[in-house]
């Protein structure tokens, strides 16, 4: 065996696809899961979707700006479910009691990190594909008609997604899973200064600025650019993809200091609250 | 020249909060041998070994397993090693055959699928192989443990409690099972416990510990000759009660 594939940066493509595997076992095992990841955004895409529809019938700047109310909730819930995605997958060794295993076994963190984020995609298409349908069957909205920029927003929104995913993961494995509720409520911290719904103006001054150092505030901003000014503005996408490489190096850099953390503390053997 | 320690322990510290959880334990475990590390209920058996697994991080001292240095080289050994601990389960959703495909997979073990099987005869696990683990018996459950941990054929096995809770029946299968691998294999084991019988009954040697130092270290017979004894548990309790210093001291 070489010293490289010894190493702790090692990075071996079966032993993700063994923890993808597993995931995909767990989850193709049991029904109830696979209709939680559909149940949520459907619920919130016909919610808000008819709210648009009305505030559209009454005419004003959204009867303009069709189409920004159902978006804002699709591009959420790629940001909300990609982090969840992330976080139940990891969860779900917690519940299972099965860290000590993986912790034992041959599998570095980087790969562990690896297969979450292919969960998160996987749990995403299963929950988001089948919604976005649905949009445009009932209100008329294409996501898919914003062509290339959504794949820029796609883009940045999984990454904020996965630093955040990655950084609560850490919290968890560190404090056990008294820590759990953090997985279901981080994002929401998110919600009012990224600006989902409405501009980043409507904010206090004050507060404008923390609000730009959030990575899916430009998505969301960039998102209106196109859908009422039909400009696409590469320049927030940019300066988005710059803010997520931050966040994503932090993420990974937390998570490794609370896994170091919780080896000192003997977390990894004790997981429970 | 003599074969290195499969595991060297030295001067070994775990302080949580200022509580010495391991003060200080220093040994050495012959490769092909098996031996018992006994002590009650936080006597530090399972700290220390979760300090081998490098699953816990010492305080101070040193841990080497198969020569590389724990938890920094950890890399280096862990597909030579495995273990068993009731501190960790499988997931129960899966089949014994998804579990085992899985791990297998992680420790790179070659024709998976004929280990699989060849695990599930040797085990009495071939008619169970496809049912959720989480459906299974308490003994059946440690069988698939037991299954998991023997997957890669490790150098090294580390078992925590490995019958704890089980019927004195598969208790005793278990016992066997380890012993004839151990033989078959020259394998090294590790084997914490509190259940004397087993000890007396699979150990070349014991480590008795208590409040996290060792209180002894020999072979079973030379430790029922030093006590006046004739079991382990009599040894034991004579260490957990603290009866020799109290002969020495009236003495």
């Amino acid at each position: 065996m070489s010293a490289n594939s010894e190493s702790a940066l090692a990075f071996s493509p079966r032993r993700v696809a063994a923890m993808t595997l597993r995931y995909w076992y767990l989850l193709r095992s049991s029904w109830p899961r696979l209709i939680e990841l559909i149940y949520w955004p459907t619920v919130q895409m016909i919610t808000w979707g008819f709210l648009q529809y009305y505030v559209m019938q009454n005419g004003g700047l959204f009867a303009r700006a069709g189409g920004t109310l159902i978006g804002a909730v699709l591009l959420w819930d790629i940001l909300f479910r990609g982090q969840i995605g992330f976080s139940v997958s990891f969860l779900e060794e917690m519940w299972a009691r099965n860290i000590g295993n993986l912790m034992m076994s041959p599998l570095r963190p980087f790969e562990f990190v690896t297969a979450l984020m292919v969960m998160s995609l996987v749990r995403l298409a299963i929950g988001v594909i089948p919604v976005t349908v649905l949009a445009f069957v009932f209100f008329g909205f294409n996501l898919y008609g914003l062509g290339l920029a959504l794949v820029a927003f796609f883009i940045n929104l999984m990454i904020t997604s996965w630093a955040v995913g990655i950084f609560v993961s850490g919290l968890v494995l560190r404090n056990g899973l008294g820590a759990e509720n953090l997985a279901w409520s981080i994002m929401f911290l998110f919600m009012p200064l990224t600006c989902v719904y409405y501009p980043v103006a409507t904010l206090p001054v004050w507060l404008q600025p923390a609000a730009w150092a959030l990575p899916p505030t430009y998505v969301f901003e960039g998102m209106r650019a196109l859908l009422i000014q039909q400009t696409f503005r590469a320049d927030l996408m940019l300066d988005a993809l710059a803010l997520n490489v931050v966040f994503f190096a932090g993420g990974v850099i937390a998570f490794l200091k609370l896994l170091q953390n919780a080896r000192r503390n003997g977390s990894l053997i004790q997981t429970g609250e | 020249m003599p074969a290195s320690p499969a595991i060297e322990v030295e001067r070994l510290v775990k302080i949580y909060k200022k509580v010495p959880a391991v003060d200080g334990v220093s040994f050495a475990v012959a490769p092909g041998s098996i031996t018992g590390l006994l002590g009650g209920n936080g006597a530090g058996k399972s700290t220390t070994i979760a300090m081998i697994m490098g699953l816990i991080t010492p305080t101070s001292g040193n841990v080497k397993v198969l020569g590389a240095e724990m938890p920094q080289q950890r890399y280096r050994v862990l597909h030579r090693m495995n273990f068993e601990s009731p501190y960790v389960e499988m997931p129960m959703r899966l089949t014994i055959r998804q579990n085992l495909t899985v791990f297998g997979m992680l420790y790179g073990v070659p024709d998976l699928v004929g280990r699989i099987e060849e695990l599930g005869e040797a085990l009495d696990l071939t008619e169970l192989l496809d049912r959720p683990t989480g459906k299974l018996s308490a003994g059946q459950k440690t069988r698939v443990s037991l299954a998991k941990s023997l997957l890669n054929s490790p150098e090294l096995l580390l078992l925590d409690e490995p019958t704890a809770s089980l019927d004195p029946d598969t208790a005793d299968w278990v016992r066997a099972h380890l012993d004839r691998y151990r033989r078959d294999r020259n394998a090294t084991v590790l084997l914490a416990s509190h259940n004397m019988a087993e000890v007396e009954r699979l150990c070349e040697r014991v480590i008795i510990m208590k409040r996290g130092r060792i209180e002894d270290d020999d072979t079973p017979a030379r430790l029922l000759a030093r006590y006046g004894r004739r079991t382990l548990e009599e040894v034991f309790l004579d260490v957990a009660r603290g009866r020799i210093e109290a002969r020495e001291a009236a003495q």
